[in-house]
């Protein structure tokens, strides 16, 4: 895994991909592991953690443990839940977690509650055409450029502050 | 979304990202607030006049040491809980020491001259200290929080308060440069002060 994270780092797009899809089943035991009340909400921080370590990328040091970095921002997003939720579910019901035994749905492991799709399409158009252009449809910056009207530059900013607003998106949206 | 889109949208022109910016943007940082300190302290207090007799004191040296030994120790500190599964290791160790050594020279200081004790401890200007040094570590702290946010701290409070200490420190360190004060009860406490409220308010800045 650490590998394929440098070699992505490196600017190798198939050994991102794998690492990304080692690094989501990895997630969901870590994250299963610790979430067992709320199994419902696992998928949800599975993406939101990768959407972090996406983001942060650049703070990975190749000289440095691997699992260190990637449990640090896991536990970061877990706390993060968690202090959220018991604010919230001081106004709850207790019944709820009872409940919440019932309609656990464990099977499709891939299916978040939170649809990103949606939360993209709240961006600034800016930063949601790169990403559609680039991160959905497959273009190349030029291209991406040309669609839009942008620059190249302005088109690789866009991508790198949408990812990140999308990240805040999820987090405000969870307060809800 | 599923997760398997997620990913194949991330992982889609990713791109190569440049290996250890961090440290590039400290240097930067670290290089632009003590250029702004230095200029604040040149054009707001000016550097002491008696500076070229100054220089053979070894006090004079002390006293730029202190918050350059506090600063290097900062300065580790704040790198580590930049980015996150860092172990912060013997930073603690490191950022007491120099407290520890001005404090030995400083009681030396007071036992050495009992009747002096009051001017030891308390100068002539100790009410400036308090507000120069903090001052004076505005260009640092704006630039390493800068730098901060663009990293991942995982534990913002203790960052913050790293990021404060280094601003104050190397606030002091110019500050050195202009104040008069040359007893290390002195440095020991005023300076040590001074320090801690950047340092202070760089822990409930990073808190948010």
């Amino acid at each position: 895994m650490r590998a394929l994270l440098i070699g992505g780092l490196g600017g190798d797009e198939a050994a991102y991909h794998a690492f990304l899809k080692d690094l989501s089943r990895h997630l969901r035991g870590f994250l299963r592991a610790r979430l067992a009340r709320l199994p419902d909400d696992v998928e949800d921080l599975v993406q939101e953690t990768l959407l972090a370590v996406h983001n942060q990328r650049h703070t990975y040091d190749p000289g440095q443990p691997l699992t260190a970095w990637i449990h640090a921002i896991a536990r970061y997003k877990l706390v993060d839940l968690l202090r959220r939720r018991a604010g919230r579910d001081v106004l709850n019901d207790p019944l709820d977690d009872e409940l919440a035994v019932f309609a656990v749905s464990d099977t499709d492991a891939a299916d978040a509650r939170l649809d990103l799709g949606k939360l993209l399409e709240q961006l600034p158009d800016r930063q949601r055409l790169p990403i559609v252009h680039m991160k959905l449809e497959g273009l190349s910056v030029a291209e991406a450029a040309r669609a839009t009207g942008m620059s190249e530059a302005a088109v690789k900013v866009g991508v790198h502050r949408g990812l990140k607003a999308l990240a805040a998106l999820i987090r405000n949206k969870r307060e809800e | 979304m599923k997760t398997d889109d997620l990913i194949t949208m991330l992982a889609s022109d990713a791109g190569a990202v440049a290996p250890r910016v961090w440290q590039q943007r400290y240097a930067l940082a670290l290089g632009a607030g003590l250029i702004g300190a230095a200029l604040l302290m040149v054009l707001l207090l000016g550097v002491r006049p008696d500076i070229a007799d100054a220089v053979w004191l070894p006090m004079f040296w002390v006293k730029l040491a202190f918050p350059a030994a506090l600063a290097a120790g900062a300065l580790l500190a704040a790198l580590r809980l930049s980015r996150p599964g860092v172990a912060i290791g013997h930073v603690g160790a490191v950022l007491a020491a120099p407290v520890l050594a001005i404090w030995v020279l400083a009681a030396l200081a007071l036992l050495g001259a009992p009747e002096d004790r009051a001017m030891l401890v308390w100068g002539e200007t100790w009410a400036a200290c308090l507000v120069n040094i903090p001052m004076l570590s505005v260009p640092t702290f704006v630039g390493v929080f800068w730098v901060m946010k663009t990293l991942a701290p995982v534990r913002p409070a203790l960052a913050g308060a790293a990021a404060g200490l280094l601003a104050g420190a190397l606030g002091a360190a110019v500050y050195a440069l202009h104040c008069p004060e040359l007893a290390a009860p002195f440095i020991g406490l005023w300076y040590l002060l001074g320090m801690l409220i950047p340092a202070a308010l760089g822990a409930l800045v990073g808190a948010r």
